[in-house]
């Protein structure tokens, strides 16, 4: 068998493996939102004021509601595999049309920081390990832990203090300028200005953690046996470290990048909600605020499918790095 | 235990967040010897700044006193951080042993499960169980412990997975032990170490949760937190910045300390590890 | 005498403060010349690797380093030449290979790309000269099929070829040295053989003179000119092979050379008719099935065990020998019932134990019990040495005091120190662990022992001891034995009986005296031609 149709099976597997997963995710949604107190005829009832209990009768057998649970689970998965998450009482909107509304805006938010985190999460890593227990691998060592151990409501914070209320560099809020109505290139900047502060708060943290794992995965490979190789073979220090080293203490950062994501997804919605960025995360808190559960609950499930998604990626990205992959 | 604690020692950072957790221990012990009153009280004049009207690190829009709010609220990250942990660490070793020691299809669907919740992402599922399940240190506690046990169970099913054909475990078969016998009393012990560090980590981790969570409005309304007065502060960053700097400062020196305890603890109880740096 | 290539003199390598010795090696002197082999051998801890380390300039850096001393290579001093000049020297004028090659080779590159390095760091030569000459190395170190090996990884490698690609590697710019670092020491003994010769045959070619580090005296015979004998960081003997293996001069080499088992089989006692245990067409498989939708890896299905037959009689030690993956362990495993086997039977005593559940089985464990092979790993090291050895009878019900003073008894047999109850095994040797694992077996009274490889974690002359103790016991006890070993040196000096393992089936079998001086399976014979050291008869004498 050849190497791609290796590669090609293993996907496939990946693949067929991420369903269930993704199913148990909706069950769990699903008795989530059952577990809630009062259902969604409560709210409407809430809404409307007072509605009398025949007519909230009447709306549950519309909606469904007076079936077996077990029966409400099956119309539930069947709605959600039709992409139908309900409706958000509070927007007046199908949760998935406000979910897909404001999901370029988090889309965005995720990129810059995850290749803002995970660069320079390796290239401080790197530096640390080869100037071992120098001042630079020391500052790099304390502004890790630090930035390891603050929470990231409190740097957004203290970011809009500084860079916005003081030195007024960046906008403290928002994601373009509402005043001015940019076009073309002129967007593109103004987004880019409101993108700076949100992507370094939210990645700080990551970065902290990619140079720490950079940092042990080095040292780690440097004690390995295949150094010592190398070294009698004549090498230069430079290519034992940049193309022997490296690549295999890439392996374990990577694979948590890919575990890293669900939680960068949570930070989001910290940031988003500190600075105002209209994305997913800032809609999740809207909604908690409203307790709008149909509307979180579909925030939720999608954020889990992203997850599931970007795992694969890194899977595969993993097969290409490490041609062990089928041993395992 | 001498030998641990001359291994721990030789780690000064380590050393140093010891005395710093015992100082914010004592501190949340005593909060009411310094601060008598209840630190929801309004105590004077409103967004007065540190060292002004009496206030040492100044005053909320309510006139509520932040220092007070701190020492008050150190009860409370920490002990969130802690239930959470050993409840979590409880839920990880229950799945991660049976994972572990008895493989094949235990092995599968009890990692099933793992991978499921490790796969949700854990701030928003903490958030929605939060939510669901009405803002309380119970519920709190809960919701930390449910986004956090997967990481434990993989390491101790890990331990477990190869510990389980070492020679000594084999031995205890061929001596007739029972299984719980072996997992409880033989396989265990030796994982614990990692399971120690892993833990001392996590309480670091569930009190940054717990402050997220109260940032966002999740907190127990009526016990003070560290999160609750940065989320009460936030609107008025503007005209009253200490009101959120200084509960954040409390949180990272608290944080700070406990993972410069965690890789302490790492060098005194994994020694092979550090000799390779 | 040939052209000298290397001189080691007065050589001293100091340890980190607070190592168990100040120096790792003291005052030591070595000479090397043009095609010629010269051994270290030692046991471990000698400090044997450490010298080979430092002719490369491979010490540990900064913990251990030369304090005095120099190692002269042309006219050059290696401890003091530019960082510059000694990489220039690696791998193109002194090479080194390794005892581990899975380890010692890039996981993520490829083998081609490996050897590469050496020409592109070395030498200037196009892209597609380089391709041909590692083409050409892969050829002339054996390679089968060198064209698809130059594109693998190393884990799609055997053991075997994994060496000799580093083999090809080392010698790729034809070294003045080459450094061998216990190169044939976790490699199967046919294997090791053919990488032997093969070293042999490189180094006729290109007239190199190779620093061999070994602890094994066979390899020695079969290689050395001359010999360097190590202990605890200093030379206590040097000289030709001949002298030091039939007429050695100091204590401790007549020491090491009196542990070599002899290869002179012992004579099968007469047989009990008394049949201990009995297993009838015993097979065992691992993996296969279990894939998903067809899509997962395809599982092989692994024959570890194939319809074996063995009967073991009252006294006597019957020996199973084979190469790794033979399925010998996996045999005792199955006797034992750690494993449970697919088919077959096995019969303890009179007592069929094939179908019997955990429960059932529980109060026939106590008549078979096992020693196991790494003294490290067979002891849990969180719980006492008393603990270990007296929670057996306590399992099986017998009362606290009676299997304390038991523990005792046995600390006492196997040669122990009776304050050792109360320690932590961490605190002992390995040899030391090896005899609480045997007290530990003893302890529930056995009519049988399964030794799985008990030696062969431990060195030479500690293995003469614990070889010399499980015989005393056997004797002592009237216990049966049966004895797994990838050793035949060990199966010949313990051995009544011997069944010898291939690929799950046992190919042979017979009385040791028989089988060794008139094999007739193939693969037996090809096992016996590649015992290191077969043709030397090792002086006798007493120490």
């Amino acid at each position: 068998m050849t190497r791609s149709s290796k590669i090609f099976r293993y996907v496939g597997k990946r693949l067929l493996q991420g369903v269930p997963i993704i199913i148990a995710i909706v069950v769990i949604n699903f008795f989530l939102l059952n577990l809630a107190e009062g259902d969604a005829v409560d709210v409407l009832a809430g809404e409307a004021g007072s509605a009398t209990p025949e007519y909230m009768e009447q709306l549950r057998k519309r909606f469904g509601l007076d079936q077996p649970l077990p029966v409400q689970l099956m119309v539930y998965l069947k709605n959600v595999l039709s992409l139908d998450l309900g409706y958000s009482f509070r927007h007046e909107m199908p949760v998935n049309a406000l979910i897909f509304d404001r999901f370029a805006a988090t889309g965005l938010l995720m990129t810059s920081t995850i290749i803002l985190a995970v660069g320079f999460g390796i290239l401080l890593g790197l530096l640390a390990a080869m100037r071992l227990n120098t001042w630079k691998d020391n500052i790099i060592t304390v502004f890790a832990l630090i930035t390891y151990a603050t929470p990231l409501f409190w740097v957004g914070l203290m970011m809009i203090v500084v860079f916005s209320l003081n030195l007024g560099w960046f906008p403290t809020s928002g994601m373009t300028n509402v005043a001015a109505f940019y076009e073309g290139w002129d967007y593109v900047v103004d987004v880019s200005r409101h993108l700076v502060l949100p992507t370094i708060t939210l990645s700080l943290f990551y970065l902290a953690l990619y140079t720490r794992m950079m940092r042990a995965s080095m040292l780690e490979q440097y004690g390995q046996d295949y150094v010592v190789t190398a070294r009698a073979k004549g090498l230069t220090e430079r290519r034992i470290t940049y193309v022997h080293v490296l690549r295999n203490a890439l392996l374990p950062v990577v694979t948590m990048a890919g575990v890293q994501v669900g939680a960068l997804i949570g930070g989001s919605v910290i940031v988003e909600s500190v600075f105002a960025w209209p994305g997913l995360g800032m809609l999740a808190f809207e909604s908690l605020f409203a307790r709008d559960l149909n509307l979180l609950l579909g925030i939720f499930l999608l954020s889990s499918m992203l997850v599931v998604a970007v795992n694969l990626i890194v899977d595969i990205i993993y097969c290409f790095l490490d041609p062990r992959i089928e041993v395992n | 235990m001498a030998d641990f604690w001359r291994r721990y020692r030789r780690n000064r950072a380590a050393v140093f967040g010891l005395v710093v957790i015992i100082l914010i221990i004592i501190m949340a012990l005593t909060a009411s010897l310094f601060y008598p009153n209840d630190p929801f009280r309004l105590m004077g004049k409103p967004l007065s700044g540190p060292l002004t009207n009496g206030f040492l690190l100044g005053s909320d829009s309510l006139g509520r006193d932040v220092a007070s709010g701190i020492v008050h609220g150190a009860k409370t990250s920490l002990l969130i951080g802690f239930v959470a942990t050993i409840v979590s660490v409880f839920i990880g070793i229950f799945f991660g042993a049976f994972a572990g020691y008895f493989g094949g299809r235990v092995d599968d669907s009890l990692m099933r499960v793992t991978e499921i919740f490790q796969t949700i992402p854990s701030f928003i599922f903490a958030i929605l169980l939060v939510a669901i399940m009405k803002p309380s240190i119970g519920s709190i506690v809960i919701a930390i412990a449910v986004v956090s046990w997967p990481g434990v169970a993989r390491l101790v099913r890990g331990e477990f997975l190869a510990l389980k054909n070492r020679e000594f475990v084999q031995a205890c078969h061929t001596l007739g032990m029972s299984d719980f016998r072996i997992m409880l009393r033989e396989i265990l012990p030796n994982c614990l170490s990692p399971i120690i560090v892993v833990g001392s980590l996590m309480v670091a981790t569930a009190i940054l949760i717990e402050s997220g969570l109260a940032f966002l409005g999740l907190g127990d309304p009526n016990i003070m937190s560290w999160g609750f007065l940065i989320g009460a502060g936030r609107t008025m960053l503007r005209s009253a910045w200490w009101v959120c700097t200084f509960p954040g400062v409390a949180i990272l020196i608290t944080v700070l300390a406990i993972n410069l305890i965690g890789e302490g603890l790492n060098d005194a109880l994994n020694p092979r590890l550090k000799e390779r740096q | 005498m040939t052209q000298k290539l290397l001189s080691i003199n007065d050589l001293s390598i100091l340890l980190p403060i607070g190592a168990d010795r100040q120096y790792a090696v003291q005052d030591i002197g070595v000479e090397l010349h043009a095609g010629e082999t010269v051994c270290v051998v030692g046991e471990s801890g000698s400090g044997k690797s450490l010298t080979a380390r430092a002719v490369m300039g491979l010490l540990p850096a900064p913990h251990v380093r030369v304090d005095r001393g120099e190692i002269i290579f042309g006219d050059e001093d290696i401890t003091k030449v530019s960082y510059e000049r000694l990489r220039g020297l690696r791998g193109s004028e002194i090479s080194m290979i390794f005892q581990e090659p899975m380890t010692a080779l890039n996981p993520v590159m490829t083998i081609g790309d490996q050897i590469d390095e050496i020409f592109r760091y070395h030498v200037s030569m196009s892209a597609k000269e380089r391709a041909k000459k590692a083409l050409s190395l892969l050829v002339d170190v054996n390679l089968p099929d060198p064209a698809k090996i130059i594109d693998a990884y190393p884990h799609e490698l055997s053991g075997g070829q994994r060496q000799r690609s580093m083999i090809a590697m080392a010698l790729a710019l034809g070294p003045k040295i080459l450094i061998a670092d216990e190169p044939t020491t976790a490699l199967d003994v046919t294997t090791q053989a053919q990488i032997l010769q093969l070293i042999k045959d490189m180094q006729k070619r290109l007239d190199t003179g190779v620093l061999f580090i070994t602890h094994d005296f066979g390899v020695v015979a079969d290689i050395a000119d001359r010999v360097v004998v190590m202990q605890d960081g200093k030379i206590v003997e040097t000289g030709t092979t001949k002298q030091v293996l039939q007429t050695p001069s100091h204590p401790y080499t007549k020491s090491l050379i009196a542990a070599i088992p002899r290869l002179k089989p012992r004579k099968a006692r007469s047989r009990a008719a008394e049949v201990v245990l009995k297993t009838e067409g015993v097979c065992k498989s691992f993996g296969g099935g279990n894939s998903f939708f067809g899509l997962g890896r395809a599982n092989r299905e692994v024959k570890a065990v194939q319809n074996v037959q063995i009967e073991l009689r009252r006294g006597e030690t019957l020996g199973v020998v084979g190469e790794s993956g033979s399925g010998k362990s996996t045999l005792a495993r199955c006797v034992i019932r750690l494993i449970d086997s697919d088919e077959g039977k096995l019969q303890l005593g009179d007592v069929d134990i094939t179908k019997l559940s955990r429960n059932e089985l529980r109060p026939h464990r106590k008549r078979v019990q096992m020693v196991f092979q790494d003294p490290f790993a067979s002891l849990n090291p969180r719980i006492r040495v008393g603990d270990i050895i007296s929670q057996g009878p306590i399992l099986q019900g017998v009362d606290q005091e009676d299997a304390s003073k038991r523990t005792y008894e046995l600390l006492d047999i196997v040669g122990l120190d009776r304050r050792s109850f109360e320690r932590f095994p961490h605190e002992f040797s390995g040899g030391q662990r090896q005899r609480i694992g045997i007290a530990r077996a003893l302890s529930l009274k056995p009519d049988i022992l399964v030794a799985d490889e008990p030696v062969s974690a431990l060195d030479v002359s500690i293995q003469a001891q614990i070889l010399e103790l499980l015989d005393d016991i056997r004797a002592q006890m009237d216990l049966s034995m049966l004895f797994i070993t990838h050793d035949l040196r060990v199966a010949a000096q313990v051995c009544d009986y011997v069944a010898v393992m291939q690929s799950g089936k046992i190919v042979e079998m017979g009385p040791t005296a028989e089988l060794f001086a008139n094999p007739k399976d193939a693969y037996t014979q090809s096992l016996l031609a590649a015992i290191p050291g077969k043709d030397w008869h090792f002086s006798e004498f007493k120490t």
